[in-house]
């Protein structure tokens, strides 16, 4: 084909990109943009007779005033916090291994590892859960074996074991952005650290973390987002005590047919998130530009 | 020394590609050391401060490392290596990564820094330049060994080892026989029964195997043989020219022998109609010629 010359192409170039950015926008808008409208839309309004609604704030009044369900709010958030430091604490050392210390072979095995786990389904993985720590399964089944406790114990139900299951998702989405940001560290760095003195803890908290700062907070976004947004791994492993938003918002949308409760708990969740996100970027003073480019 | 770990010693290490640390300022670069050390906060301030002004970068602490050009690069890796005092400085090719021009007016700051610390650099290059114009002593290594260690002029005028010769500036080498020799003189016979005269560097008898070297500069050039003085003149062809300024020189093949050797143009601007395919003459002084025996080099 024959290059084409000056405004043309540069037409051409423009209408070309536009065409490829047209998916993107379409998806955005059909299954992003317009449902958070709709979403926004019932979350505002009463229904005050058979068919009949009217504007209201009455939703989220009764969220303020109904303590079970701003406490699932702030459990969640809490848990999501705190899972995500935890993924973030052992991704960490492995992201380290992956990207600095193995080679070659290695290397890609390791990944792999890491990798494999999410060939199964999320609810596959939490049933496999379920079948090692529950009262009759495999680990209170050894426990008693070994003469540690004399009767099996309940593992399944409480907090660790949400943690637990939740880490144990999002490990992947830790990696992968440490990984990518361990292995953009000039060597060198490290060992002129050394050479001048430097030990193990100092390099790491003012050479290694200031460097992975972009991956370390994109890691962090894409965890605390996926957990707090997670439905299955809390109800299966954490039961009628899990108490997670996501369950309060599938309750009011199929259990009790009030969309226009759920509509509002969606949103709040939305808030939620992206006020813990822009408090994360404040803190570690991250551009979110920045951020994304890395994951 | 032995049995100190390499970052416990008091030698310090500019790295190849300077490995300033990006996400700190000048002044926390150079102070690192010291802050790991244990140095008060303002004692800090202070000597960074007095190491910025050595290296001719007062001010610069609150700067960004991307802030800075090539040199001033350079001069805050030797900054925050010699603000620690150490007995020895170790510089690993840090002109490597530089285009030519800045390297060399690089190396002319270096060897202005270097005397104005008064410390120790040891300083590791490929580029020969850099090692002749930089350096006090030159060690020449080859597979891990020394070949030769001494003062630039030393490795240039008196190589010790047919590698030295060979690798030190540019060099004819003429293989052959040796014919005989007389006080320090060889007289070898090179490939097509060219003789070659050259002063013998270590143990050389007649009959051994001998490789020769011949600085281009050393050779005179002639068109008219008669201008010539010495025991040996050849005859040769220009084969090309390579114009390079000042370091302009000229391939001959001596017509005897069919052996190539390159010579260094004079200066005066005699030869600058020199054409390919022209006969000319050339001789040099067999004192400035080096040979030596092969066996020794293999053994070496």
């Amino acid at each position: 084909m024959a290059p084409v010359e000056g405004s043309e192409g540069k037409r051409q170039a423009t209408l070309l990109f536009a065409l490829l950015l047209a998916p993107a926008l379409l998806w955005l808008l059909l299954l992003i943009v317009l449902p958070h409208v709709e979403l926004a839309i019932l979350s505002l309004r009463v229904r005050t007779g058979p068919g009949e609604y009217a504007p209201s704030l009455a939703q989220y009044g009764t969220f303020i005033e109904e303590p079970l369900y701003w406490h699932t709010f702030v459990r969640t958030a809490a848990m999501s916090l705190l899972s995500t430091a935890l993924t973030l604490l052992i991704a960490f050392p492995i992201a380290w291994t992956i990207a600095k210390i193995a080679r070659g072979r290695t290397q890609s095995m390791l990944f792999v590892l890491c990798l494999i786990p999410f060939w199964v389904s999320e609810t596959v993985r939490a049933l496999g859960w379920m079948i090692l720590l529950r009262e009759s399964g495999v680990l209170p089944g050894l426990l008693v074996k070994l003469g540690i406790t004399p009767a099996p114990v309940e593992m399944l139900y409480n907090d660790a074991t949400i943690l637990i299951g939740l880490v144990y998702t999002s490990m992947l989405f830790m990696v992968v952005p440490l990984v990518s940001a361990l292995e953009s560290l000039d060597d060198s760095l490290v060992e002129a650290a050394y050479d001048l003195g430097g030990n193990g803890f100092s390099i790491l908290r003012q050479i290694v973390i200031p460097h992975a700062a972009p991956g370390i907070v994109a890691g962090c976004i894409v965890v605390f987002m996926l957990t707090l947004g997670n439905y299955l791994t809390p109800t299966l492993l954490g039961g009628k005590s899990s108490q997670w938003f996501t369950e309060q918002i599938y309750t009011q949308f199929i259990t009790r047919f009030n969309w226009e409760q759920g509509a509002a708990f969606g949103f709040l969740l939305l808030l939620l998130s992206t006020a813990i996100v822009w408090l994360g970027l404040k803190l570690s003073g991250q551009r979110f530009g920045d951020v994304m480019q890395r994951t | 020394m032995q049995g100190v770990p390499p970052n416990r010693r008091p030698v310090n290490m500019v790295f190849q590609h300077l490995a300033l640390f990006p996400m700190m300022s000048v002044g926390e670069n150079v102070g690192y050391g010291l802050a790991r050390r244990g140095v008060a906060r303002a004692e800090i301030t202070r000597r960074v401060g007095d190491m910025l002004e050595r290296v001719s970068l007062p001010g610069a602490q609150h700067k960004r490392i991307d802030q800075l050009s090539g040199g001033q690069k350079q001069r805050i890796a030797i900054a925050r290596s010699l603000v620690l005092e150490p007995t020895l400085l170790l510089l690993d090719e840090p002109l490597g990564a530089l285009d030519l021009k800045l390297r060399e007016h690089m190396k002319i700051e270096l060897k202005q820094l270097q005397a104005a610390f008064g410390t120790t650099f040891v300083y590791i290059t490929h580029d020969q330049s850099e090692a002749l114009v930089m350096s006090d002593h030159v060690a020449v290594m080859q597979h891990g060994r020394f070949e030769q260690v001494g003062t630039p002029q030393e490795l240039y005028y008196a190589p010790q080892t047919p590698f030295v010769a060979g690798f030190v500036g540019a060099n004819n080498r003429v293989t052959g026989r040796a014919d005989s020799v007389l006080g320090h003189l060889v007289s070898l016979t090179g490939p097509g029964g060219l003789q070659v005269q050259a002063r013998a560097m270590g143990a050389v008898r007649a009959g051994d195997a001998v490789e020769a070297f011949v600085r281009p500069e050393v050779v005179t050039l002639a068109r008219d043989p008669a201008a010539l003085v010495g025991p040996a003149r050849y005859r040769a062809s220009v084969e090309s020219l390579l114009f390079d300024g000042a370091n302009s020189a000229v391939l001959l093949r001596e017509q005897a022998s069919r052996t190539e050797f390159r010579v260094a143009l004079p200066q005066t601007g005699q030869f600058a109609d020199l054409t390919v395919g022209e006969t000319v003459h050339f001789c040099f002084d067999p004192e400035r010629a080096v040979c030596f025996a092969v066996a020794a080099a293999t053994a070496g």
